[in-house]
């Protein structure tokens, strides 16, 4: 057994995970309906496929990737596309997504699987491959996997696969690790060979036993050279970084790629996605999702993607008091706008919650400066140093205080004795950073308009003096001639479009520049998805008090006037 | 609770303070069993002051009452100032060094969390340079309750009758005698103040109050940094002046056990809210107070010099916290 290296910090609350760990995994029934959200995974929105009325295979590719990073998205079962619209998405904001919706007709008829050899195949088509099939990290993280397996440049590499799970309740990957594990040491072997990896950790936290005794018996029977690592049960064990320093020593920072230092980290759950995926040809169209908190029968799900999560909630017997729908822990899940929304490639948990099981938080005091928090911050952070500056709006001080290195894990939410949502004022400074970054691009690009405006005022002013004089010219010569369009009308018409076009951000995709109308639509749906991607950025601040959102309302007053200004100069600029 | 976590360790401002509370409990048992029961009336006044003035200035500021007078801050502040008293102080003293702390040193700053100064520690240095014969009177022990109570209640003091000198006094008063001064050896052998360890009875109460600085950090209220270091700073700077002449210095032993040492190390240097709250600045901060305190018991004209030394390094506490920032993960090497 290798040597441990400690993170520091961490809690322990209780896991909850004896309860969805008692019956093996069970295939949820096919639903008669399911919605498949096209932008499932880090990176660009996968361009729609398919539209309504076509039939459908399973497996079948119904969201090509849009650009590298992107991965594919593909129908869950085989039946009939009834729509292709925007539907409410699985995110807190509840904001409309575009979506496939299918009408399962039962018959759960693949596609023919295409799987590939991949010692023989060159990387960059393994990695494709992988795109395509739609692989992405299903720790909760969702990026795209193919572009994290590249062979590392000039050092050995590390692959670490994570079976830690600390976070409570969820159980997924230790029943993956119990019944799957040979499926998942063969889509790691195929990722240690395309990193070149010299080295293979699997890390489990020790509160599965059977997971590990089950890993370790199937790298021995596949004869292959990974090491089982048991590590403390802590919470966050099995974030990438808290894992990767438990394992190898090493910190990545904030903002680096683990690649830079010779490791690479996936969930075990990827690993399998990656056996089916490549040896087996068959695209992500599933995954195990654990169901439990406030139902009779907590249970591991192998989910297609699309369902929605009330469908597990009613094969687990939710309980009459339940209230909310969570998705993945009770640390850094998030609350689900309604049980109806689907299950995608980032649902690792569902969790029916209740005022019993999740009781409202007692009311906030000030900090004590206890020091609490600061003893459990896995990131070494400063909470309570960052709070107050985040507090005050300080957001430069914040910054300092390396706000960004924060992982909003929640250990320092989860001890404060003073009941501060210490991650919400966190999430509330990095929206405003970002915002105010943004708002300074705007601004910038405002005031380069202005002066663009100014000087074109002027040599208009040059052209009419010029014109009046050749006009003043050309009255003393015959009037037959007719006088031709100013040339400079025309030139100007275009940049103004474009310009245009840029102050609403839209210049790549702007529909206008499109000639072919069935791109153009796609692009359009683009276009929205993306829209409500950022509409969903400051929705992270609804859990804060009236005087902070009267302050958030008098932001965004300001922020609105800077758009208006910019408006103005655009609509001066376009005279 | 929109937002991630959704759930709690069952922690509360109030549980902390109880926590607190609970832990001085030994050192009040020895208290009361070496002075007399005086000490508990004197623990009541001052809690009820403290709820009053907390109460009165909650409402004046607008806050809840119910909340902030339950987070038992108040009492923590109240008993602590009694603790550091001497227990026969009659209770006017005791209710203006408390509401002192409470309304100007804790409300007008801010109220919990926000005073820069540690309530207890200022209520206790104004009242010895306002009034520092009556906080000097240290009863000999065995004096009796009703004599006590009398005293509290503000009946007239035959000082000589009544009081014995603190080892700290004694030991001062005799190094000092201007005629013939003696060693410290020969001021402990003679004086009815000492004890094996140090002052007479008050190892017992240090070390009860050991007692409950340990289960504090057995419960996470404090980490060990702060008691340790003061610790370790008093036994550093003590022993080396007693190495330089242990005829004219305490030994290191006598300076642990005696004053408010072991009541400091736990309860007052540990005050959170106006103390360092980095690993490192912790250290310094406890290090500085230990030195200050050395320096004022040694040279100084006060009994105890905890609470000078604490205010000291409270004005130090922005500057240590910023200069003492940990690395964060990841960036340990730059
Ligand atoms: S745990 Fe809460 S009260 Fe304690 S220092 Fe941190 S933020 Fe302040
Ligand atoms: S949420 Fe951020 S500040 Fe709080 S413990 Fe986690 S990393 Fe540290």
């Amino acid at each position: 057994m290798g040597k441990l290296f400690d993170f520091h910090g961490g809690v322990k609350p209780q896991t909850h995970k004896q309860h969805s760990t008692r019956e093996p995994i069970a295939v949820a029934p096919l639903p008669d309906l399911l919605v498949v959200p096209l932008h499932q995974s880090i990176g660009g929105t996968p361009h729609p496929l398919v539209q309504a009325g076509e039939s459908v295979m399973k497996g079948q590719r119904i969201g090509a990737a849009d650009g590298n990073v992107s991965a594919a998205v593909h129908a869950p079962t085989s039946g009939q596309v009834i729509a292709v619209e925007p539907r409410v998405m699985t995110h807190t904001s509840g904001l409309p997504m575009l979506s496939v919706v299918i009408e399962s007709d039962g018959e759960e008829a693949w596609v023919a699987p295409e799987p590939v050899n991949y010692r023989s195949t060159p990387p960059d088509e393994i990695r494709d491959q992988l795109r395509d099939a739609g692989v992405v990290g299903l720790g909760g993280a969702v990026f795209p996997s193919h572009l994290k397996l590249n062979a590392g440049k000039d050092m050995p590499m590390t692959l670490v696969l994570n079976g830690a799970e600390c976070e409570p309740y969820i159980t997924c990957d230790d029943m993956l690790m119990r019944e799957r594990a040979q499926d998942i040491v063969r889509g790691g072997r195929i990722m240690r060979d395309m990193l070149g990896a010299g080295q293979v950790l699997i890390g489990i936290e020790d509160n599965k036993p059977e997971a590990a005794a089950a890993m370790r018996a199937a790298v021995a029977a596949l004869g292959e050279d990974m090491r089982v690592i048991v590590v403390p049960t802590r919470y966050p064990a099995g974030g990438a970084k808290q894992l990767i320093r438990s394992l190898t020593g090493i910190e990545v920072p904030h903002s680096k790629r683990s690649t830079d230092f010779g490791v690479q980290c996936f969930n075990v759950g990827t690993a399998y996605a990656i056996h089916q995926a490549i040896d087996l040809g068959r695209p992500l169209i599933s995954r195990i999702v654990t169901v439990s908190g406030n139902v009779e029968r907590p249970r591991n799900y192998e989910v297609l993607f699309g369902t929605p999560m009330s469908h597990l909630l009613q094969l687990a017997g939710a309980k009459p008091d339940t209230d909310r729908t969570l998705m993945g822990g009770p640390m850094m899940g998030y609350l689900m706008p309604n049980p109806d929304v689907p299950v995608v490639k980032a649902t690792n948990c569902v969790i029916a919650g209740s005022r019993a099981l999740f009781p409202p938080s007692p009311p906030e005091m000030p900090c004590i400066r206890c020091t609490a928090c600061v003893e459990v911050c896995p990131a070494d952070l400063q909470p309570h140093e960052m709070y107050w500056f985040a507090r005050a709006r300080n957001f430069g001080k914040a910054q300092e205080y390396h706000l960004f290195d924060c992982i909003e894990c929640g250990c320092c939410a989860y001890v404060c004795p003073s009941h501060i949502p210490l991650v919400d004022y966190y999430r509330f400074a990095k929206t405003e950073i970002w915002a105010r970054e943004r708002e300074k691009e705007a601004a910038d690009q405002a005031r380069a308009r202005f002066e663009f405006r100014n000087l074109r005022e002027e040599r208009d002013q040059q052209e009419k003096t010029a014109k009046l004089a050749a006009k003043t010219a050309a009255s003393r010569q015959t009037a037959e001639k007719r006088v031709a369009p100013k040339p400079s009308a025309i030139a100007d018409a275009r940049p103004a479009a474009i310009e245009a076009a840029h102050a609403e951000g839209t210049v790549a995709s702007a529909p206008a520049l499109s000639v072919d109308p069935k791109k153009a639509l796609i692009e359009a749906a683009i276009e929205r998805a993306r829209k409500q991607r950022e509409a969903i950025a400051p929705k992270n601040t609804e859990n804060l008090s009236e005087a902070q959102k009267a302050e958030i309302a008098e932001i965004e007053a300001r922020r609105a006037k800077i758009r208006e200004m910019a408006k103005t100069h655009d609509e001066d600029a376009s005279k | 609770m929109n937002n991630s976590p959704y759930i709690r360790q069952p922690a509360s401002v109030q549980t902390v303070m109880l926590k607190v509370l609970l832990a001085l409990l030994p050192g009040i048992g020895a208290y009361v069993w070496l002075f007399g029961a005086g000490v508990l009336v004197n623990l009541a006044i001052a809690s009820a002051a403290a709820l009053a003035g907390e109460a009165l200035m909650l409402k004046a500021r607008g806050r809840p009452l119910d909340i902030y007078l339950a987070d038992l801050s108040a009492v923590v502040t109240a008993w602590l100032i009694v603790l550091t008293f001497p227990p026969i102080v009659p209770w006017w003293l005791t209710v203006a060094a408390t509401l002192f702390a409470i309304v100007i040193v804790k409300q007008l700053y801010g109220g919990l969390g926000q005073n820069p100064f540690n309530p207890a520690m200022a209520a206790y240095a104004i009242m010895i340079v306002a009034f520092p014969a009556l906080i000097s009177q240290w009863p000999h022990s065995g004096l009796d309750f009703a004599t006590q109570l009398d005293l509290i209640r503000g009946g007239s003091r035959n000082i000589d009758a009544i009081t014995g000198a603190t080892p700290l006094d004694a030991l001062r008063t005799g190094l000092r005698q201007a005629v013939t001064p003696m060693t410290v050896q020969q001021v402990i052998a003679g004086g009815p103040a000492f004890g094996v360890l140090g002052g007479k009875g008050w190892e017992w109460i240090a070390g009860c109050y050991l007692l409950g600085g340990l289960w504090l950090w057995q419960q996470r209220v404090i980490t060990w940094h702060l008691p340790l270091a003061f610790l370790a700073g008093i036994a550093v700077f003590a022993g080396a002046l007693w190495g330089i002449d242990p005829g004219a210095f305490a030994s290191p032993l006598f300076h642990l056990v005696s004053g408010g040492t072991l009541l400091g190390a736990f309860f007052i240097v540990t005050d959170p809210v106006s103390g360092a709250t980095t690993p490192r600045g912790k250290l310094i901060f406890a290090v500085g107070v230990a030195l200050i305190t050395v320096i004022i018991r040694t040279f100084g004209a006060y009994p105890d010099g905890i609470a000078f030394a604490v205010l000291l390094m409270n004005i130090c506490v922005p500057l240590i916290d910023m200069k003492t920032q940990p690395p964060v993960f990841g960036h340990k090497d730059d």
